[in-house]
């Protein structure tokens, strides 16, 4: 029932450091207008961060596109960058191919997809190295 | 930590004005780090956060956990990009020349004499 999803889009600028974070932000606010309980803002928050800097660091930007039903709010963030060549090893926390001037400004510790996989419900990753990932994650409502 | 105390209680602790904010905050914990995923997973509403980070993102990273201020410790200073941001967003910013242990414990005592 299209009429019972709520969307937001929201273009994520490659390489600005400056404004990322801005997409999570809005979703947070837009999300409690929606009156969305505190705890899933929160979850869906952190998820949001960590794939948009993610989309900065490594992809030079993609889009997210944030999706309210009745029963779960689900993140879809694409991007056109490199890929991931393991994705079991990606997913290991503490495992980050962020290179030094990225850890200076305190990323890149490899904790970015485990943190999206621990603060969501679900999580999948489509990726293939030279087209682009597109990770779709999903918390309960 | 459960105590609540005004966030003016930590300013007169810290024996400063905020660089910028309000004080008319809650202030319930106290957080200390600088790796923003950490940071962003493990501080709460109404946290102080304490850290050595002083880029942009950290406004963000504030914005988005809901803490009550951030304290750049050991003499850290917002960069003129964070201070802007964190201006627009209303995040109560110090900058203090003291370690993050010292300020962890100066917060710690705000809290605990309130409980």
């Amino acid at each position: 029932m299209p009429d019972d999803v709520v969307r937001f889009c929201f273009d994520v600028d490659g390489d600005d450091f400056s404004s990322a974070g801005a997409a999570s932000v809005e979703v947070k606010k837009r999300l409690r207008q929606l009156g969305i309980s505190p705890e899933v803002i929160r979850r869906v928050a952190i998820a949001m961060y960590e794939g948009e800097i993610n989309m900065v660091i490594h992809a030079d930007g993609g889009k997210a596109l944030v999706e309210v039903t009745p029963d779960e709010v689900r993140m879809t963030l694409e991007d056109h960058g490199p890929g991931i060549a393991d994705v079991e090893l990606a997913m290991q926390e503490g495992y980050s191919t962020a290179r030094e001037n990225i850890r200076s400004l305190g990323f890149g510790a490899g904790m970015g997809l485990p943190n999206m996989k621990k603060y969501t419900d679900t999580m999948h990753i489509d990726t293939e190295v030279g087209r682009g990932t597109t990770v779709v994650m999903t918390v309960k409502i | 930590m459960t105590a609540t105390v005004k966030l003016d209680e930590i300013s007169r602790a810290l024996g400063k004005e905020p660089l910028c904010g309000s004080l008319d905050k809650e202030v319930c914990g106290c957080y200390a780090g600088d790796l923003l995923s950490w940071v962003m997973s493990h501080a709460s509403y109404g946290d102080v956060w304490i850290t050595i980070m002083s880029n942009i993102n950290v406004a963000a990273v504030a914005s988005l956990t809901e803490c009550a201020c951030v304290i750049m410790a050991e003499g850290v200073e917002p960069d003129a990009d964070t201070l802007k941001a964190a201006g627009e967003k209303d995040i109560t910013l110090f900058s203090d020349q003291r370690s993050v242990y010292e300020l962890c414990c100066l917060v710690g005592k705000v809290l605990c004499k309130n409980e």
